[in-house]
């Protein structure tokens, strides 16, 4: 049994799992993108059961994806989850038609259509691009004015998608989110992420604390990696004081050092031991 | 294993069986990058990408 970790910045998570392999006696081929150029079908670049995705650039992990998939091997996760789980508003539209509780969230394409959908939202809105990561660019609008501002900038911005206007309700989260894994048809550990700021990612401050898992938080980050086809996924879940439990994103790489410090649970062997049976089957 | 830091010149320890693209945080505070090139183990700044992180 051998596995690929595909990659372009090993930190702590990529020495993890590769750890983690070496335990179960399970050989592990670097696949690093800054010096193996991919062919498009063809042969593999190295002979592997399963390729685990764990770029941290989004457009590497899509190419590299594209670009393996093309001749022939499987990739965790596949190119379709990982290009719907990195575009916040096709994740957001999948899991509404699933049934799934998601923030309520509309998308203009002007200043004035976001004015119109903020109003009718009621503020403060949460205003985000569409594909960002880490919370970058994630602004919170306590006003009208605060709003015109933020999309002000946006106009003077490069990037088309930035002037797609992602606007959310602003849910009254109890001073934390939760980030849920998946790993294939379990759901093994989570964490809160508490602080005091509106943002909680653990990039942008927030604190980890371990964070019990009920039956339908289970059930409802399952069919939400079902809904996706996300494989191994990080979920970030608000605790909506009237609705109970909201998906607001979804992550096909997750970050996961601050989970196993503070919960002490082995999730990179847990994700070696599930490539693994995946294999097996 | 060892490099030196192109930061602050002092030498690196890095884990006998480094990987290219490591992260490395240098006691001088700097967090680096490992290259292999040709044998070659060195040491460059990280740069953070606009598209990173999940």
């Amino acid at each position: 049994m051998n596995i690929a970790l595909v990659y372009d910045i090993a930190r702590w998570e990529e020495r993890a799992i590769l750890e983690a392999a070496r335990k179960r006696s399970i050989r592990v081929e670097l696949l690093h993108l800054e010096t193996q150029p991919l062919t498009v079908s063809g042969r593999p670049p190295v002979e592997a059961d399963v390729y685990l995705q764990r770029c941290l650039s989004h457009a590497n992990a899509l190419s590299s994806t594209i670009a393996l998939e093309s001749t022939g091997v499987r990739v965790v996760n596949n190119s379709r989850a990982i290009v719907v789980a990195h575009d916040k508003l096709w994740t957001l539209a999948l899991l509404s038609k699933a049934g799934i509780p998601t923030p309520r969230t509309v998308i203009a394409f002007s200043e004035s259509s976001a004015m119109k959908a903020a109003g009718a939202l009621g503020y403060p809105v949460v205003v985000k691009p569409i594909n960002g990561s880490w919370g970058r660019l994630v602004s919170l609008a306590e006003d009208e004015e605060t709003l015109r501002v933020i999309l002000e900038h946006r106009v003077y911005m490069n990037n088309p998608f930035l002037k797609v206007h992602l606007i959310q309700e602003f849910v009254r989260k109890p001073g934390r989110d939760i980030r849920v894994f998946v790993v294939g048809d379990e759901v093994p550990v989570a964490i809160y992420r508490v602080s005091d700021h509106w943002v909680t990612n653990t990039a942008r401050g927030g604190r980890a604390q371990p964070a019990p898992i009920d039956e339908e938080l289970r059930e409802l980050s399952l069919k939400t990696a079902e809904t996706l086809g996300v494989e191994i996924a990080g979920l970030d879940v608000f605790e909506d004081p009237e609705r109970g439990y909201l998906v607001n994103e979804v992550n096909a790489v997750p970050d996961f050092r601050n989970t196993v410090a503070v919960t002490g649970y082995d999730l990179p062997g847990r994700i070696v031991e599930y490539l693994a049976s995946t294999t097996r089957r | 294993m060892k490099s030196r830091c192109p930061i602050c010149g002092r030498e690196a320890l890095l884990p006998d069986d480094v990987m290219p693209g490591e992260v490395i945080e240098h006691d001088c505070g700097v967090t680096l990058e490992v290259v292999i090139d040709g044998g070659r183990v060195l040491l460059k700044p990280l740069e953070i990408g606009e598209d990173w992180g999940e």
